[in-house]
């Protein structure tokens, strides 16, 4: 079903992270970007489209002004609102937005540090554009702090806590399938696999908790109001996000899942695990029987390798990228 | 990343360190009471409870240096003597040994199991010794209290720091690649198969419901790999069947070489102007305790050459560069007035700046003191 394509080589190895690959694609330009983290550097690419043109970019962890931080990167993912695209960074000492080209940064938040360390760690991780002009990103305490993004500028504003999380969170998503009739914009996740389900507004509202059951959540996305997380036992549920009822368990890895990436107009659902193996699965949606079936069309193995990042390059799915551990490239498969 | 990492990332490469240290003096006929006095020796310094209680604190990783320094400092606790070129392989045998366990770890929190691993053989290496067994004991004690309240996601946190930390190395070791646990280009296999960690499911079954039919209905998929059942969980007891090999002592070190003569090796010295600061701390406890078990300061070293030039030579891209030193007990009192000075510069400069906190002001003053 898929081909490889050549790979683009990445000036340093990714990290082991949940979700370490971001992708934005920018049609006018005919290009591609890509993120991954490697420790406290942000590895950025952009690729053209004929395969011919890739230019790289590294950008380092801050500390507000300061040049240069040794913290520690958790996370980088574009953020594409109505009104401008952002990147976003979170650490170990807080949360740096920039312009989407990572050429300017925008705005820098400070995580709360205690004075002496505790046995918890600090970071932020799980990042996710809300809506019209929320940009959510969760903390190591289970805060999700949601930010108020004006339409150009720096006034960037906290607009409000979340406390639901007790957890340090994972991952978060926002409805992807580009359409307004469904009710749940949010979907975050945490440590011990608790999925909370949100309605963005002034104030967010929580719609449902849906429990874990003890098992981390590390990846999770929210389409046409159904929720798809992947856990550390390799398994992946599917939801429905309002109610929680569970649609459909899948056995699907051998090892703690990284990954999870929805192509938005065809319902593919591409994972990724430490067992090396990257799957491609077919979501449809059956109103009349209230139910979701799933269905696998691919397995890839990357041989010797523990996938911690994996995106569709499209909306539909025609391509997707794949990172890993200790690999200092970004290896594409396109549909034959 | 996890504040944890310390106990686990030291017990580790310690306890392999001790893995390859038995086995290699064995090979080069070392006699065993040297032998058992250079095990004992190290497992007393690194079981120490000043040590541990550092150890224990939370706190973030060390810098790739001072955790080399820390485990040379171990390794020389001893009346045992390594040349620069046997430091090195020692190290990189190590940290690979370590690198392995903790990638193909089936679950995160099996990394306790690994550490656990270690501990038993360790406590067997010191059965006979009560005082230093019953450090040995404390350690179980306090890592099943620190660790076992963990969650599987702070697990992973502790183990993606870890990975973080070794990130990169693909040195290539002779007896993984003979072992095919290694490929040619450095990297870990990871096999397609064999048991799925306890807690998980074999791949290959899609389950899903039709809500209105009260039915589910069942698929399969090919997994792509030969998976069978989950293993039983191990123990996180004091003793018990720890299920997991890896930390186990696998013959992998004991490659049958000739022993050759031991080449005269000379006396290594830290570099004291890489080390900062607060990564010193560690350190004045392992002078300290140094300092407590040789306090005349003229005790004689047993050099030995670790590995011979044929498994050198496999090694690839070492280098044997012998400098020329003079070797003299007195050399130590040297490194430990020099370590002092550098104390009493950082004191009086300041702090570097990726330092956010000044840990260890007690026992640098206390280290002082010894001087």
């Amino acid at each position: 079903m898929y081909h490889k394509e050549k790979s683009i080589q990445i000036k340093s190895s990714a990290s082991a992270l949940y979700n370490n690959l971001s992708v934005l694609r920018i049609a006018p330009r005919c290009l591609t970007y890509f993120t991954v983290v490697h420790a406290n550097v942000v590895n950025m690419v952009s690729a053209s489209w004929d395969g011919l043109n890739f230019s790289h970019r590294q950008l380092q962890s801050k500390e507000g002004n300061i040049a240069a931080s040794s913290s520690l990167i958790m996370q980088a993912s574009w953020c594409v609102l109505p009104s401008r695209e952002l990147l976003v960074l979170t650490s170990q000492k807080g949360i740096q937005m920039y312009e989407s080209d990572g050429s300017i940064m925008v705005y820098w938040h400070a995580l709360d540090n205690p004075e002496t360390p505790t046995a918890q760690a600090v970071f932020a991780r799980g990042i996710a554009a809300v809506r019209e002009n929320y940009i959510c990103v969760g903390i190591s305490s289970g805060s999700v702090l949601v930010f108020d993004i004006p339409s150009k500028g720096s006034n960037v504003m906290l607009s409000e806590v979340l406390e639901e999380h007790r957890d340090a969170v994972t991952d978060m998503a926002s409805e992807c399938s580009g359409s307004l009739e469904y009710m749940a914009d949010l979907v975050t996740a945490d440590d011990s696999g608790l999925l909370c389900v949100w309605k963005s507004g002034e104030d967010f509202q929580l719609l449902h908790k849906i429990p874990g059951f003890d098992v981390s959540c590390s990846s999770v996305k929210l389409w046409k109001g159904t929720v798809a997380a992947g856990y550390g036992t390799g398994q992946i549920r599917i939801y429905e996000a309002v109610t929680g009822i569970v649609h459909a368990e899948v056995n699907a890895h051998a090892r703690w899942i990284y990954s999870l990436d929805i192509a938005p107009f065809s319902g593919l659902l591409l994972s990724g695990a430490e067992d090396s193996l990257v799957r491609v699965w077919h979501l449809t949606m059956n109103p009349d029987a209230n139910s979701v079936e799933v269905e696998h069309l691919y397995s890839e193995c990357i041989t010797d390798t523990q996938i911690c990042g994996a995106k569709f390059c499209d909306g539909d799915g025609y391509a997707f990228a794949v990172t890993g551990y200790d690999l200092s490239e970004i290896i594409r498969y396109t549909q034959a | 990343m996890s504040m944890r990492t310390l106990p686990l990332l030291f017990i580790n490469l310690g306890g392999e360190m001790l893995y390859i240290l038995d086995q290699r003096l064995q090979a080069q006929n070392v006699p065993t009471e040297k032998t058992s006095k250079v095990m004992n020796d190290i497992i007393c310094t690194l079981f120490s409870k000043p040590f541990m209680e550092e150890l224990f604190k939370p706190q973030d990783m060390y810098s790739k240096r001072t955790q080399r320094a820390v485990l040379i400092r171990l390794a020389h606790s001893s009346i045992m003597r390594l040349n620069q070129a046997s430091m090195d392989k020692l190290y990189d045998l190590m940290t690979m040994a370590f690198k392995y366990q903790v990638l193909l770890c089936p679950r995160p929190r099996d990394l306790l199991l690994v550490t656990f691993n270690h501990m038993d053989a360790i406590r067997a290496f010191v059965s006979d010794t009560p005082a230093i067994l019953n450090q040995v004991e404390e350690t179980y004690q306090q890592l099943i209290k620190v660790y076992t309240p963990l969650s599987d996601g702070e697990f992973q946190l502790l183990r993606q720091t870890l990975l973080m930390c070794f990130q990169d190395l693909q040195i290539r070791v002779s007896a993984f690649l003979k072992d095919k646990v290694q490929t040619c280009s450095g990297r870990f296999v990871l096999p397609l198969g064999g048991p799925v960690p306890c807690g998980s499911e074999v791949p290959g079954l899609i389950r899903y419901w039709e809500a209105c039919r009260g039915q589910e209905v069942c698929h399969l998929f090919p997994s792509g790999g030969a998976y069978c059942g989950a293993l039983p969980e191990g123990s996180f007891h004091m003793s018990g069947d720890r299920v997991i090999t890896l930390g186990t002592n696998i013959s992998v070190y004991s490659a049958a070489v000739p022993p050759s003569k031991p080449i005269l090796a000379l006396q290594m010295s830290i570099a004291p102007n890489l080390l900062a600061k607060e990564e010193l701390t560690l350190l004045s406890h392992l002078l300290g305790s140094l300092e407590n078990q040789d306090p005349d300061k003229t005790r004689t070293f047993y050099r030995v050459n670790l590995f011979t030039v044929d498994m050198e030579e496999e090694y690839g891209n070492c280098e044997l560069s012998f400098q020329v030193l003079n070797i003299q007990a007195a050399k130590d009192q040297q490194a430990e007035e020099e370590l002092a000075r550098i104390v009493g510069e950082f004191t009086e400069k300041g702090e570097p700046s990726s330092s956010p906190r000044s840990k260890g002001d007690d026992l640098l003053t206390l280290m002082d003191e010894l001087q």
